[in-house]
């Protein structure tokens, strides 16, 4: 086990982890080989805790032993060692916008779908209308292209959103309301993105996440 | 090369330790610019056009066009202006380096902030949540990715002695207004050397406000939040709403707000 970490790539993931996933279709929009390592959670691996003391998390990618952690500084390692098929623009400013909008993404859409399925009453409410108003904002960014990345490039910001449409039927059935009908081209954007082989592949049925959630609501008491 | 001011204009807070970032990263790239001074309880319209999402300083205008969220910011800077690099070129390097200004934002400037915000036992626990973040960047310091160097990013000042360093001396100042021992020499004797032979920079010392006036700031606002304590009985309440006061009084200080602006 040891002997493969210090060789190639290393993946170390949970199944139904967006962020992690995001690894997933990065390396696979990249065409790189890679070891999947799935760890459980409630008994962390020691190469786990050993490459990622900090925070003991996944995702973690190893990469000729070494670690790199966080999703999208994974991601930006990604693209930074193998420079095909960039996910980023060439342009600093484009650049720039692309990590704002995958860090909105990362502050917002986790936080505010975990209040979504975990709360009841008016803190769900609230978390429904903050949940729209972030795909809102989403939408806004997207346009009409057929990629945050463009009408060509299937890119970083594409790749830090892509994992959460498998939890849209979550939310949706969670906060009873309709993506398709607040964001539709959120939504168009969403289907586009299921056709596409390195995210299906990457990704879980929505309703094995709703099943994954509704155990998660069992353990934590939630009706 | 030499940018005419129209080129570059910052929008920032005097107080805010991420508008300290970036005019520090201008500064040592030689890049010259002109400065707006926001009233953060009364924002311009401009800094609402240009940063609608999150409506807070800094943000960058660079030939009209705007830049915000600092640690964005100081990677668009690093990679228009190419002299006098910020970040580190080996792959392996940048994910480490972006990786401590996330805990740098993300973990240390809320822990700091809770400390701010709250008093007795409640406090004891934050401060708790300090030393332990920086028991671990003394780690990396001494035996980790930051071994034997002089600064975070090698020989010069990079983008995470930037990110750290400007909020760190918010803990020196914490340390004097509410005297706890944040920034103990004796537990995180590298730390403390970097923190000093940082804020001793030619740069740093142009940018980063005089200590009286931080400490003056400080205990306005400590003062503020502990007598709105005096009135709440809820500690809960009284750490949220010391929080929001200091957030809305100066946006985004280290004080509260995980957000990594």
């Amino acid at each position: 086990m040891a002997a493969a970490a210090e060789k190639g790539v290393v993946l170390l993931d949970f199944w139904v982890s967006p962020f992690g996933q995001r690894c997933r279709i990065a390396l696979a929009e990249k065409g790189v080989e890679y070891e999947y390592k799935e760890e459980n959670l409630s008994d962390k691996s020691p190469l786990l805790l050993k490459m990622n003391p900090v925070h003991k998390k996944i995702p973690v990618l190893i990469h000729h032993g070494k670690p790199i952690c966080e999703s999208l500084i994974i991601v930006q390692y990604i693209e930074e060692v193998w420079s095909h098929n960039p996910l980023l623009p060439s342009n600093p400013y484009e650049r720039a916008k692309a990590r704002f909008w995958a860090d909105f993404v990362d502050k917002k859409v986790a936080e505010c779908g975990t209040r979504l399925w975990k709360l009841k009453g008016e803190a769900q409410e609230e978390a429904k209308k903050d949940m729209i108003e972030i795909l809102k904002l989403l939408e806004g960014e997207l346009g009409d292209k057929k990629y945050f990345g463009g009408e060509k490039t299937f890119g970083f910001v594409d790749v830090a959103l892509a994992p959460f449409t498998a939890w849209f039927y979550t939310y949706e059935t969670c906060g009873k309301f309709s993506i398709e009908n607040e964001c539709p081209k959120l939504a168009a954007w969403a289907k586009r993105c299921k056709e596409r082989k390195t995210v299906s592949e990457s990704l879980h049925d929505p309703h094995k996440v709703y099943e994954y959630v509704g155990k998660l609501k069992k353990k934590y008491g939630v009706e | 090369m030499e940018q005419s001011p129209s080129c570059l204009k910052l929008f920032g807070s005097w107080a805010s330790s991420y508008t300290h970032r970036v005019q520090l990263a201008l500064k040592l790239k030689g890049l010259h610019f002109e400065y707006v001074e926001e009233d953060l309880t009364n924002k311009s319209p401009s800094l609402l056009l240009h940063n609608p999402v999150y409506k807070k300083v800094p943000v960058l205008l660079h030939l009209d066009r705007p830049i915000v969220e600092s640690v964005i910011i100081l990677q668009y800077i690093d990679e228009t202006w190419t002299d006098h690099p910020i970040m580190p070129i080996d792959p392996h390097e940048r994910a480490i380096a972006r990786f401590w200004c996330h805990f740098a934002d993300d973990k240390l400037g809320p822990a700091a902030g809770a400390v701010f915000g709250s008093s007795g036992e409640e406090q004891k626990a934050a401060v708790c949540q300090v030393h332990e973040n920086l028991k671990l960047l003394e780690a990396e310091l001494r035996e980790g990715a930051f071994k034997g160097r002089r600064f975070f990013g090698g020989d010069k000042i990079g983008i995470l002695d930037i990110v750290l360093g400007c909020g760190s001396y918010w803990l020196v100042v914490f340390d004097e207004v509410m005297e706890v021992k944040l920034v103990d020499p004796e537990a995180f004797p590298l730390f403390h050397a970097w923190l000093r032979d940082f804020e001793e920079q030619k740069e740093v010392n142009e940018i980063i406000p005089a200590i009286d006036r931080l400490l003056e700031y400080a205990r306005g606002i400590r003062q503020l939040m502990l007598s709105l304590k005096d009135t709440t009985s809820s500690t809960t309440t009284t750490t949220a709403t010391a929080t929001t006061v200091a957030t809305n009084s100066n946006n985004n200080v280290v004080i509260g707000s995980g957000t990594s602006v």
